[in-house]
């Protein structure tokens, strides 16, 4: 009996020993290797190697990692409110969100780019999208604030977007939803849509100097979903793929109707010859509306503009400037490797992932190899332009990233992995399980000339049993894989904020040196700034009460003021005089229903407040600053509309009685 | 011979354990030296205090021009917690300055206001009334040796 049990016992601890026990579900205990804790480790006070820019989804923000460790640096709000330090609340921001159709709180935000220079990310700004009420966005990375919003007129689903060009010439936007143009008439029958529905594809020009984004033109494509794209680089720098489902032109039921088709398409623009075609002067001009906000670094605050012009290339009209190249199934991604020459196009539904060659797409347009053409667009012959297909990659390839080293990397959405596979041989080198259903991938500068393979870094859709249960919501995995053999190796998961989609990723010392520590005071323009504490004031015109205040280690100036009446219009302009780093101050008034807000040193941030009752108001600082943060604060005193008590203002003068003075009691 | 062998890696792991305490504890020692060494180091110049000013051409009558700079610069940066007088308001007051300290310690101190705050005996004690860092603000060394100016001419220099 003995003897069985000693058997059994040691052909259990061999199955466990050897790792033939296989059994066991997967699960982070199978698939993490060893080693993966000190690969992801950065040392407490140690810097990360590389800032992650990951999307957030439905919070309309961007959040930055470190990498590989997967701490949380910052969240930048984008095209959402943001509590934290009153962005779209305060003055100076809410025009950083006004659109054509008002000020919107929140939208989705999906994906980023970082700029390129020469195809190499710079890290200079990262673009980001709106998907819901269609916008471009600009972040500054020296402030890592957001500096520039652009509406976009003729559109709808801003989904295909921001994707750039290799020098940042461009960053475009691509409509998923077809609609009925701004100025068509957009109240007609739905099942209308062949007939009344139209796509747009925006080019964004970025200026090379300031970043100043304008928007260049827009091509006028057919009523299908433009879905993702991707620039030409080096060799195929001036082309621009996108891929393009719902070729059947469905308007209901997509799942199933825009299903129907083998193969849907990759559009390839020559953007290059649309600027020709603009220069020859065959845009036409179309009166639009969009909004065009722009947040000035000097004046501390954001203006919004309604322009009123976009010019307009029909590609229907004009030759040589758009090509259909077929693609299986629904494609998604849209992704071009680093030499420029190969596009591969992930059909959603396929199983298989087509590769295509950009000189056999040349060769095919010059030799006229076309199957036909859809509304006016020639469709190149799917052989023609196709290099080959990676057979039995997975199911459900999605995106697709490269590690420099001649291999791609491929998202499997329905078998929950990612693929390595060669990009001249087609062969899958490796393939790894992901927990669980990964969307979107990222290798620093993946999507540029000159890659850094050192990691991938997969954001999944579904997270299940990855973390502690947080009731029926849960954090989103991330999850770093080491990509520098063969065989990748998991060695992080880090949960992620909203939900991410596309991200980007790029070594730290690009940015790091140029971050903005302080804003200089002197060099401050915002109208309503207090450069020292003598220039502080509180101003009374009929019911506009401005207050000027200032804020430093540890009291405000003025911190008592009276006179101020129940509806009033009070602007609190808050200028923090700090000129040091990581000092910000932060100001809450009780009672006040708009904003709080957190204003860096150097800065003047404003936020409005209606006093709707007699009383007496405390206002203090928000952010713990110094040893006598707690005594940062100070009162306004709201008096019955018609009272006639004056205004006055002041710090430390306005004295209480001497009478008055509690008793002393220690001895 | 199980003995032995267990005795064996026991040994291995308390070796281990002790070089690793030996490290740790060599590193806490050169740690507090250091430390021992910035404050008591008899290289400090307690009048000049630390920093890039080691010395300051200072003429007997007032340059108006940089006194006039230096009102600027104190109204913006210094004045919400420094006053004119001899009362303290969140810092001390600025009234006798530049006969408590030299123009090198005066610079030293605002440009380089934490290692200061930090190795400086005057400054620590001023500290301990004041019981706020002083922030540094930043002062260009042309804003610097102006605020000095406009110290001056508050001293009554002429």
């Amino acid at each position: 009996m003995k003897k069985i049990q000693l058997v059994a016992i040691t052909t259990l601890l061999l199955y466990l020993l050897t790792g033939t026990y296989s059994c066991k579900p997967r699960n982070a205990g199978s698939a993490v290797t060893a080693g993966a804790a000190e690969k992801a480790y950065v040392p407490p006070g140690k810097y990360d190697e590389f800032y992650n820019f990951v999307s957030g989804g439905f919070n309309g923000q961007l959040s930055v990692y470190g990498l590989p460790s997967g701490r949380l640096l910052k969240i930048v709000p984008i095209f959402s409110v943001f509590p934290e330090n009153g962005y779209g609340y305060s003055e100076e921001t809410k025009p950083m969100l006004n659109t054509s159709h008002g000020f919107v709180p929140w939208d989705d935000q999906h994906h980023l780019e970082l700029s390129q220079t020469n195809g190499d990310v710079d890290g200079r700004w990262i673009f980001a999208n709106a998907n819901n009420t269609p916008r471009v966005a600009r972040i500054d990375l020296s402030t890592f604030k957001t500096v520039e919003i652009m509406e976009l007129p003729n559109s709808a689903g801003n989904h295909s977007s921001p994707f750039i060009t290799e020098n940042t010439e461009y960053v475009v936007a691509g409509t998923r939803f077809a609609v009925p143009f701004d100025n068509d008439n957009g109240d007609v029958p739905i099942n209308t849509y062949r007939k009344n529905f139209k796509g747009s594809i925006s080019f964004i020009s970025v200026d090379k100097n300031n970043g100043n984004m304008k928007l260049a033109f827009q091509l006028r494509v057919p009523p299908i979903d433009f879905d993702l794209s991707h620039a030409g680089k080096a060799k195929s720098n001036g082309w621009f793929f996108f891929s393009c489902y719902n070729t059947e032109q469905a308007n209901t039921l997509l799942e199933v109707n825009a299903s129907q088709r083998d193969k849907d398409f990759i559009l390839a623009v020559n953007w290059k010859k649309a600027e020709e075609y603009i220069k020859e002067g065959k845009g036409k001009k179309e009166t639009v509306q969009y909004a065009h906000n722009v947040y000035d670094e000097k004046k501390h605050g954001a203006t919004s503009t309604i322009e009123k012009e976009v010019l307009v290339l029909d590609t229907k009209d004009l030759a040589d400037l758009c090509y259909f190249i077929p693609c299986p199934k629904s494609p998604h991604g849209c992704d071009v490797d680093p030499t420029g020459e190969y596009i591969v196009g992930s059909g959603k539904l396929a199983a298989l992932i087509p590769v295509f060659s950009f000189d056999k797409i040349q060769k095919a347009i010059a030799d006229k190899k076309f199957i036909g053409n859809y509304d006016g667009i020639p469709v190149i012959d799917y052989d023609a332009a196709l290099y080959g297909e990676v057979k039995k990659p997975g199911l459900g390839p999605l995106h697709t990233e490269f590690d420099g080293r001649g291999n791609a990397i491929t998202t499997m959405f329905v078998s929950s992995e990612i693929v390595k596979w060669n990009i001249k041989d087609l062969k899958i080198i490796d393939r790894q399980p992901t927990y669980y259903s990964p969307g979107h991938l990222c290798i620093p500068g993946g999507d540029s000339r000159n890659p850094n393979g050192k990691y991938v870094i997969v954001y999944n859709k579904i997270t299940k049993d990855r973390y502690l249960p947080t009731g029926p919501e849960l954090a989103q995995a991330a999850q770093l894989f080491d990509i520098t053999g063969d065989k990748m190796n998991l060695i992080l998961d880090f949960p992620t904020v909203g939900e991410p989609h596309y991200a980007q990723a790029i070594e730290a010392s690009k940015i790091r040196d140029h971050s903005v520590k302080f804003y200089n005071i002197n060099d401050n323009q915002n109208a309503f700034v207090s450069k020292g504490e003598a220039a502080t004031k509180v101003v009374r015109d009929g019911k506009r009460v401005d207050v000027y205040i200032t804020q430093i280690r540890s009291h405000f100036s003025p911190d008592n003021i009276e006179g101020v009446k129940v509806g009033d219009e009070v602007y609190w302009h808050v200028t923090n005089l700090e000129q040091d780093w990581d000092v910000p101050h932060g100001f809450a008034v009780k009672g006040a229903n708009n904003a709080e807000l957190l204003v860096m040193p150097g800065e003047t941030q404003s936020f409005k407040w209606v006093p709707e009752k007699a009383g007496m108001y405390p206002f203090y600082c928000t952010d713990f600053c110094s040893a006598l943060h707690q005594e940062m604060q100070g009162y306004i005193r709201i008096s019955p509309a018609g009272s006639n008590i004056p205004l006055s203002f002041s710090t430390g003068k306005n004295l209480p009685d001497s009478s008055t003075a509690p008793p002393l009691l220690d001895k | 011979m199980k003995k032995i062998l267990i005795t064996a890696l026991m040994a291995v792991v308390v070796i281990a354990c002790g070089s690793n305490n030996t490290n740790n504890a060599s590193d806490k020692t050169t740690g507090s030296s250091d430390q021992n060494s910035s404050s008591g180091n008899p290289s400090y110049d307690p009048k000049r205090g630390e920093g890039k000013f080691t010395k300051v051409d200072v003429s007997p009558t007032l340059d108006m021009a940089k006194a006039d700079a230096g009102n600027k610069v104190y109204a913006v940066k210094c004045s919400a917690c420094h006053k004119l007088t001899a009362e303290k308001l969140v810092g001390p007051g600025w009234k006798g300055v530049t006969d408590r300290h030299t123009a090198e310690w005066i610079m030293n101190f605002a440009t380089n206001t934490d290692d200061m705050l930090t190795k400086d005996p005057k400054a620590q004690a001023m500290l301990e009334i004041c019981l706020v860092r002083m922030p540094n603000q930043n002062l260009s060394d042309d804003d610097a040796r102006n605020v000095y100016e406009f110290m001056r001419k508050n001293d009554g220099v002429k």
